[in-house]
């Protein structure tokens, strides 16, 4: 995350990249609501429509991350007003533990959010959204894919260098 | 059941509508499909104008059989509102529908960002998203669910009145089922209405007659819903009548239970006369109350209170039909669809306390002023102020409670016609000068600008500018002893003091105050004001997104009654659209467990809040069943092993979005 990353390859400015998981009935909904209203935001967050915020899976988050997500936002219903009655109450149980083992991983707490935004809550897509890619903005891009070329790289020199001395230990 | 492998031939085609310039003039669509015929697996790539038109859906239909193409991915709105168009063109074309999938280009990124390159490079994003998602989908069958021909209306005043009739008129059976000991809601309080100023009994108790006596409606007062199970077509609903200590079938209404209570008068405020009123323990709501029968309030009702009671009213009812034995009923019925209609509240008035409601008293509502011009009200149509006297100045305050961003910000689109109504019936009554208060005046519907003409030749007195204050404190002789009503009249630009004998506020209309119990148990949305959400403002205002519940009238937001009859009409009419088709389709995004892969340790048992998970104790593996899943994909989140998967939502689909979002940023980099 320095400031070398902050060009990509291609020399184009880096912007945040954020994926973002809404549960069908209300998040999704309320993006379409901010869609007929045409509510300006930001362009950084890609949407991926599930039926309940209950449905995602540690794992989505995870490989998101692992795959150059700068940011992962999850969109559910109001507690209590889960189209199927508790699915976003399992959502928010595993995104506070995911929470905990993502701080051990040294991803920054603001890049990993959950969001509860009703189906008529348009307005407050843009506001997350907005907020959202700021806060990601500042804390840079998190670069994992580039990482693991990097540490991938390492290993291979330490390699390398280990089957180099190898040699002779071994004769 | 899930679906079948997804045949190894892979050819997909990809569509990116234009939707007119609605997509077209923030992305380079045409960019779009020349990436898309780069991706693996894509055989045609193109762009129309308008995809879900008929030549639209042609294309794809063509394109499936020239072209042998066995996927089919369209970029244009939001799936909320074509997924299931497009579905039936790929159908069409002689491919499994669940072989599509929809990428929203228009609602989630041209409606959105004004930045046309970020909005090509996001369109191309989710395109190449779904491309690859889209490769693991399987063939599936919809699920179709039996409708069950009954119908339950909750609510019994104008609205759910119409609805009921409908529904009963057209051969199926109704449960109406309204909370208060009547049906007839608010319009059986007001006198008049707007702009006919037809007598608003007159027109509502026919209806409410025939509700009582038509054969195919099973009418509950004094009755509440407990519970709601079921889905779409089969609803389960237990509903709790609650004891009016008198027994319906007996009671002919003759009153004289009333008559003889050893209370000689009543000590509890009157309900229906908000309380300008009192009555007695044992009451009927108002003489043509429907059904025609008095209960007892068990609150201030001696028997209930000391048990030793005289119960002259038992004496004096020669049916025998007073029960203080009556318990509590649960009744359990099944439907097949819903419709609710529960009305509105008025804004309480003492929210705003420099208007003085509850101090003064002689400032009233709109509502307790409609009980005092009735005839059948509190003083006999006489309007008598709490003080006594007949009023000779009577200033109509609108807006009360609306459009404002203290309370509530929204117009509640009647109090402008009724406080005109008002009006006219307060000078009618009293002939006094009357002055109406208001901001803008709204007369939109047939006959009601006109109205507004009528009473501008009545010489009522119109003021525009919002009430800054009600006061009784007195600056001048002529202001002593009256309300001194103070605005800023905006046409002349000075701040006025308008003193009145009576001071009437025009409340506005809000959700009810248990809008938010009543929506969580039938499981449908309410707007962030708290009214019911209809599935589309413009095409489906009785809709909502829960599959088989309907709503109609002020619970959807401030109307008029005419409006609310048109609501309660296509609500009917759209129940009947279900129940005469029998069934209805539903999609079969259920989950399944794959046997092999389970561990059978138990996580995903908890898990289904429908119940649809049980363990099969022979295998030692959880089973699902298929007709009580909804398909929310909690569980299959849950499992450990990975062994429940969900149709249409597989962690292998979701997984390729994931890949297919970020493949372009991947690839700068590594």
């Amino acid at each position: 995350m320095t400031s070398a990353n902050e060009q990509s390859i291609s020399g184009n400015k880096w912007e945040p990249r954020i994926i973002a998981f809404f549960c069908n009935w209300c998040t999704y909904t309320a993006a379409d609501l901010a869609g007929v209203s045409r509510i300006r935001y930001a362009p950084n967050a890609r949407i991926i429509r599930v039926m309940c915020s209950g449905r995602i899976d540690p794992q989505f988050i995870l490989d998101a991350f692992s795959r150059g997500a700068d940011g992962v936002l999850i969109g559910g219903c109001h507690p209590g007003d889960c189209h199927y009655m508790e699915g976003n109450y399992k959502a928010l149980r595993r995104t506070q533990l995911l929470k905990r083992m993502m701080k051990d991983m040294g991803i920054e707490e603001k890049r990993f959010r959950l969001e509860w935004i009703s189906a008529s809550e348009g307005e407050r897509v843009k506001t997350v959204i907005n907020e959202m890619t700021e806060q990601v903005r500042a804390l840079g891009p998190l670069g994992l894919p580039e990482k693991f070329t990097e540490w991938d790289k390492e290993l291979e020199s330490l390699e390398h260098e280990i089957n180099g001395k190898g040699d002779t230990v071994h004769a | 059941m899930h679906g079948n492998g997804h045949s190894g031939i892979i050819r997909i085609g990809f569509y990116v509508c234009h939707c007119g310039h609605n997509i077209a003039s923030t992305i380079d669509v045409k960019s779009v499909a020349d990436y898309v015929k780069t991706l693996p697996g894509v055989v045609v790539s193109c762009d129309y104008k308008y995809m879900c038109s008929d030549p639209g859906q042609e294309l794809i239909q063509k394109d499936i059989l020239e072209n042998k193409l066995t996927r089919v991915v369209v970029a244009s709105c939001s799936p909320l509102l074509h997924e299931h168009t497009f579905r039936t063109a790929v159908e069409k074309g002689g491919l499994n529908p669940f072989f599509f999938q929809m990428v929203n280009i228009r609602e989630n990124v041209s409606w959105v960002h004004t930045d046309k390159n970020a909005a090509t490079e996001k369109a191309k994003d989710l395109a190449r998203a779904a491309v690859q998602r889209v490769i693991s989908h399987k063939s599936l069958e919809p699920k179709h669910v039996k409708i069950r021909p009954e119908v339950l209306v909750v609510g019994g005043g104008i609205a759910g009145i119409h609805a009921a009739l409908t529904l009963a008129n057209a051969g199926k059976k109704v449960y109406l089922v309204e909370k208060n000991p009547t049906i007839g809601g608010h319009m059986a309080m007001f006198d008049k209405t707007f702009p006919t100023l037809d007598c608003a009994a007159c027109i509502l108790t026919p209806k409410m007659s025939q509700v009582k006596n038509h054969p195919n409606i099973t009418l509950w007062t004094y009755s509440e819903i407990a519970k709601v199970d079921g889905y779409v077509g089969n609803y389960t609903i237990t509903v709790k009548r609650k004891p009016r200590y008198i027994n319906e079938e007996l009671c002919v209404g003759c009153m004289d239970c009333i008559e003889k209570c050893v209370y000689k008068e009543g000590k509890t405020a009157d309900e229906f006369n908000v309380g300008l009123s009192k009555r007695k323990p044992i009451y009927i709501p108002f003489p043509q109350a429907t059904p025609q029968v008095v209960l007892i309030d068990r609150e201030t009702c001696i028997e209930f209170k000391s048990g030793r009671c005289k119960k002259t009213c038992v004496e004096a009812c020669d049916r025998k039909a007073i029960d203080f034995k009556q318990q509590e009923e649960i009744k359990e019925i099944g439907v097949g669809t819903i419709i609710l209609a529960t009305g509105f509240q008025t804004f309480d008035a003492s929210k705003i306390p420099y208007y003085g409601y509850g101090r003064y008293e002689n400032v009233y509502t709109s509502l307790e002023v409609e009980r005092l011009v009735n005839a059948s009200g509190p003083t006999t149509g006489e309007v008598i102020l709490r003080d006594g006297r007949s009023p000779k100045t009577v200033g109509i305050i609108h807006c009360v409670g609306s459009r404002d961003k203290n309370t509530n910000r929204w117009c509640s689109r009647t109090c402008c016609m009724y406080s005109l109504k008002l009006a006219h019936l307060l000078k009618e009554h009293t002939n006094a000068e009357v002055y109406n208060f208001y901001i803008d005046m709204r007369t939109p519907g047939k006959g009601y600008e006109e109205f507004y003409d009528k009473l501008l030749e009545e010489n009522v007195h119109f003021i525009r500018g919002r009430v800054a204050e009600v006061t009784d404190c007195a600056v001048r002789p002529d202001e002593e002893g009256k309300l001194i009503i103070r605005a800023e009249d905006t046409m002349i630009g000075i701040v006025r003091r308008v003193p009145v004998d009576m001071v009437v506020l025009a409340v506005g209309m809000e959700p009810q105050a248990d809008a938010q119990d009543v929506r969580r148990m039938f499981n449908i949305s309410c707007s962030t004001e708290g009214f019911f959400l209809e599935r589309h403002p413009k095409l489906a205002p009785v809709d909502t997104f829960t599959d088989g519940i309907y709503i109609a009238g002020a619970c959807q937001g401030p109307k008029d009654i005419p409006d609310s009859v048109a609501q309660a009409g296509a609500a009917a009419a759209q129940a009947l659209t279900l129940i005469d088709s029998g069934e209805i389709e539903l999609e079969p995004n259920t989950a399944y467990v794959v046997q092999e892969e389970c561990s059978g340790c138990r996580t995903c048992l908890t898990m289904c809040p429908y119940n649809a998970i049980s363990r099969d104790e022979s295998k030692q593996k959880a089973f699902i069943n298929e007709a009580l899943c909804k398909g929310c994909g909690t569980c299959v989140a849950s499992c450990p092993s990975g062994a429940i998967k969900q149709n249409l939502f597989e962690d292998e689909m979701i997984f390729s979005e994931i890949d297919g979002l970020l493949k372009a940023k991947l690839q700068e980099c590594c």
